[in-house]
């Protein structure tokens, strides 16, 4: 078995860990559903306990949240995240020894090592709380990320054409990468800020004829999401996305000017409008106008958070229709 | 989300709108405005909206959508071609999309639009903004609010030392610098004496944030004023040299030459560029490139020539400008005699590379030919490693030269180049010319091996395959705004970053003697507030506590005659001092 070989079984066991991990993740998140019902009163109960304390001596602050969903469904999942992302680390390091070169160079690379990111991001962010359902949208995406690697972007790992041979690859593309992961995160993280939102709003009258927005609006607010009452208020989740799209934004600001430093030298211009280059833009754009909606009367909350919906799907975009169907000068994967 | 606003402390830190909200504004209470408005009340209603937040996200949205059909259309700035062909498939929509910019968006009159409106609303909105900035960056922090108790985050305590001391101390925590950078203070702090034994301190930090908004946004300024001079002044030349070859810098000796309204051709200097060497890797197994490099030598004016190397992603320099390797090939040495026997055409004809391993197409225009003999036209493939395959096909493996074939037709008659009309070199125009036919009517094959001559179908004279030397197009640019270009994107990459990670707070602590049961010690009570969510502030305040409050069980200090005086302090037992925290975030 060749360095190669290896490092493709390690991706797949990688992804047999992280379908493990979404199992749980789903498991834990159906446990919280059920168990919804239950706290409620048992939350009440505390509430009046803290009351108590007070004077100038006592440590008011409110007793952590009781873990609401299975405490072993809970460990699984962390641990099979944790064994996924060593197994995947593995794998990377294994394609670039195999390919002698960084690991970032076509689609196949690019999309283990964000998957990579993005599962790592994810454990930073459940090490203070797990948020299962948090852990059920990155843990999927990137379970069909993998797959969708393994099974349609492969290709044999080989050393690459002259005008990836420079540092930039490392610093350019990398830095893209791991703003996709970000974003993966950011993107779950307004999922749910917006699923908590509605839920706590309540049920609106039925005044508008969109029949379809009606209805998914009563079957969030119904006990079938009654989990959602578990996860951190909307104002929490709304910060926790602002933070990673932020981050994001910055790297993926670093990513346009790298890359137009690296066209410069490459192919003698800095920008081309190259179907690579404007998607990058738009994204850019996108998370741009999210930003500037954050504090603008009337659009923060919500409605902002839709921004990051679009920005995501161009992320996403950009890296498959970009690369598939456009032909342009970032026309790397190799396929 | 619901701020809460003190009173007094209504400024940018609890107004979450970054524009003034002209949406609304007029129609509030008033009834009807409109009639008087006038002409400059029109002005300044548009251009308040122009300048307002909702409209800049509108003019985004528009910009991002705008910027889509370039990749779904054709575009003539990179493939003039594809776009005659579109031309050619669509007749009806074509023409239309061509009238309405759709083959050159990124210059066309509403994408310039879109983003000079968004430039004019940017700059509307920030200029009044980096006034509000300067003005508040000499400024001291707001001074302690009345109560603290509504504020986001919250402290407290109690502790033996007098109220001075503790205000004091609070001060100097708060200025203390980073331990990473330690002469730069992080906070602004004021200490006040507000009256009967109080004391409080009031710091603000975080100018650097509103700093990193404007320098980014500026910045975008600078850019987009950089890249428009780059346009002005840049000049871009294309050629093709081949090996043993070379060519000067000047506007005549370049296949295609472009430049700026404002490029002047006298500041080109005139260097010369010669190709010794071409060396070319590939993938044994998968023939896929490994590696260009061209060995040239550079003689620039007055100066000895150079042996200097350019590969891709390794542009050369010279005489300001920049020389890239774009591309690669074979160019065969060719030698044609006409009927008479007289050389009608000799030289290296640059075949264009077709697919990975490098069967190349190529042209070869003899138009000088003695007597009344027509003229002749040879156009057809060069396979550098040929492998037969039939009887008459061949085809190539190897990108490497190691079984070199020309296989070509051969045309005569008129090749049109005196009809006034531009051709392209590597394009032949059949229109006036007729194929060479055998006896029974097929197309004549000629294959030739380097060091082969043949002959011509129907007598027009010879073609000898003398050599194959290697070409390289070369792209030669100069962009004087280049550095602008790069100090403006990282001039924004860093205010961006500040803007965003920079956190904007407020912190006051108030120490005030105590009365009840804490009579005889300072009550410390103390509240910050940030700019928009800040996940930091609570534990930053909780660290301004324990440095503050530090827990000590040493004795009561001396009594401060500024402290009031109370008797029962000196008996009372030294307690630990203890911190309230709270729980709001």
């Amino acid at each position: 078995m060749t360095t190669g070989d290896l490092s493709t079984l390690l991706v797949w066991a990688a992804a047999t860990a992280l379908t493990i991990a979404l199992i749980a993740y789903a498991a834990d998140l159906a446990r919280i559903a059920d168990s919804t019902q239950g706290r409620a009163a048992a939350k009440a109960g505390a509430r009046t306990a803290v009351a108590a304390g007070g004077g100038s001596v006592a440590v008011a602050e409110a007793p952590p949240a009781a873990p609401a969903g299975s405490a072993k469904a809970e460990g699984i999942a962390r641990s099979t995240t944790y064994l996924g992302i060593a197994l995947l680390f593995a794998g990377v390091v294994l394609r670039g020894v195999a390919a002698g070169r960084w690991p970032t160079a076509n689609m196949y690379e690019f999309t283990i090592v964000g998957v990579l990111v993005a599962v790592s991001v994810l454990a930073v962010v459940q090490q203070r709380r797990v948020i299962a359902f948090l852990g059920v949208l990155v843990t999927g995406i990137a379970v069909l990320a993998l797959v969708l690697a393994l099974n349609a972007f492969y290709i044999q790992a080989d050393a690459v054409q002259p005008a990836l041979h420079s540092y930039w690859l490392i610093i350019h593309v990398g830095v893209a990468i791991i703003a996709t992961g970000i974003f993966t995160v950011a993107f779950a993280a307004s999922a749910l800020q917006i699923l908590a939102d509605v839920r706590a709003s309540g049920p609106k009258p039925v005044d508008a004829p969109r029949a379809w927005t009606d209805g998914m609006r009563r079957a969030v607010v119904g006990p079938r999401f009654a989990w959602v009452d578990q996860v951190p208020s909307p104002r929490d989740l709304e910060a926790l996305a602002f933070r990673l799209n932020a981050l994001g934004f910055v790297l993926w600001t670093f990513t346009l000017i790298g890359g137009a430093i690296w066209a410069e030298h490459a192919w003698g211009r800095y920008w081309g409008w190259d179907p690579k280059e404007v998607g990058t833009f738009v994204a850019w754009v996108v998370y741009a106008a999210y930003l500037h909606a954050r504090t603008t009367r009337g659009w923060s909350g919500r409605r902002a958070a839709y921004f990051v919906f679009v920005g995501y799907a161009v992320v996403l975009a950009n890296f498959t229709v970009v690369n598939l169907v456009f032909t342009g000068k970032h026309s790397y994967s190799g396929l | 989300m619901t701020t809460y606003r003190p009173e007094g402390l209504d400024d940018a830190f609890t107004q979450p709108t970054d524009a003034p909200d002209t949406g609304d504004g007029g129609s509030a209470g008033a009834p009807v405005q409109l009639p008087t408005l006038g002409f400059t009340g029109w002005l300044r209603w548009a251009w308040r909206q122009l300048t307002s937040m909702r409209v800049a996200l509108l003019l985004l949205m528009l910009l991002a959508v705008a910027a889509v059909p370039g990749t779904l259309f054709p575009q003539r700035v990179q493939d003039p071609a594809k776009v005659a062909q579109y031309l050619l498939d669509h007749p009806t929509t074509g023409p239309w999309l061509d009238r309405l910019g759709f083959f050159g968006v990124y210059s066309s009159v509403w994408f310039s639009a879109i983003y000079l409106l968004l430039f004019v609303s940017l700059v509307g909105c920030i200029l009044p903004r980096t006034k509000v900035h300067l003005a508040g960056v000499r400024g001291r922090p707001p001074r302690t609010p009345r109560r603290l108790g509504r504020f986001p985050a919250q402290g407290g305590g109690t502790t033996d030392d007098d109220a001075r001391a503790v205000a004091e101390r609070a001060a100097a925590t708060m200025r203390r610098g980073w331990t990473w950078l330690p002469f730069v203070p992080t906070y602004r702090v004021d200490v006040h004496d507000e009256g009967g034994g109080t004391w409080s301190a009031a710091g603000e930090r975080g100018y650097l944030r509103e700093t990193g908004n404007l320098v980014f946004h500026l910045a975008l300024v600078g850019l987009l004023v950089s890249v428009a001079t780059g346009q002005l002044l840049h000049y871009r030349g294309q050629a093709i040299v081949v090996q043993g070859r070379g060519f000067a810098n000047a506007q005549v000796d370049y296949d295609t030459f472009e430049n700026g309204t404002a490029f002047d051709p006298s500041t080109l200097v005139p260097f010369t560029l010669r190709l010794d060497e071409f060396d070319a890797r590939f993938d044994p197994e998968t023939l896929q490139s490994r590696d260009f490099t061209a060995h040239v030598t550079l003689t620039e004016p007055g100066d000895a020539p150079q042996e200097r190397t350019i590969k891709v992603n390794h542009p050369l320099t010279a005489g300001g400008a920049k020389v890239y390797l774009q591309g690669n090939g074979y160019a065969p040495e060719l030698t044609v005699r006409d009927a008479a026997g007289e050389v009608a055409f000799a030289g290296a004809v640059p075949f264009l590379p077709q697919d990975e391993v490098y069967t190349s197409r190529g042209v070869v225009k003899v138009p000088d030919v003695s007597g009344d003999q027509e003229q002749i036209g040879i156009v057809g493939y060069l396979l550098p490693t040929a492998t037969q395959v039939s009887d008459t096909l061949y085809r190539s493996t190897n990108p490497q030269p190691d079984e070199p074939l020309l296989v070509l037709s051969v045309w005569s008659g008129n090749l049109g180049l005196d009809t006034g009309v531009p051709q392209n070199v590597y394009e032949l125009d059949e229109s006036r010319m007729e194929q060479a036919v055998d006896a029974d009517g097929n197309a004549v094959t000629l294959y030739v091996r380097p060091g082969e001559t043949v002959e011509l179908p129907d007598g027009l004279g010879t073609l000898a395959f003398d050599g194959l030397p290697r070409f390289v197009a070369l792209d030669l640019r100069h962009d004087p705004a280049l550095p602008f270009v790069l100090v403006f994107s990282l001039l924004a990459f860093s205010g961006l970053a500040a803007s965003l990670f920079a956190p904007r707070r407020r912190v006051w602590v108030r120490a005030t003697p105590g009365t009840g049961d804490d009579a005889g010690r300072t009550v410390v009570t103390a509240a910050g507030l940030a700019r928009g969510d800040d996940v930091g502030l609570q534990p930053e305040l909780d660290r301004l506590l324990a440095a503050t409050l530090p827990s000590t069980t040493t004795a009561p200090p001396a009594p401060d005659p500024e402290a009031p005086a109370d008797p029962g302090s000196a008996t009372t037992t030294p307690s630990a001092p203890t911190v309230l925290r709270g729980s709001a975030t």
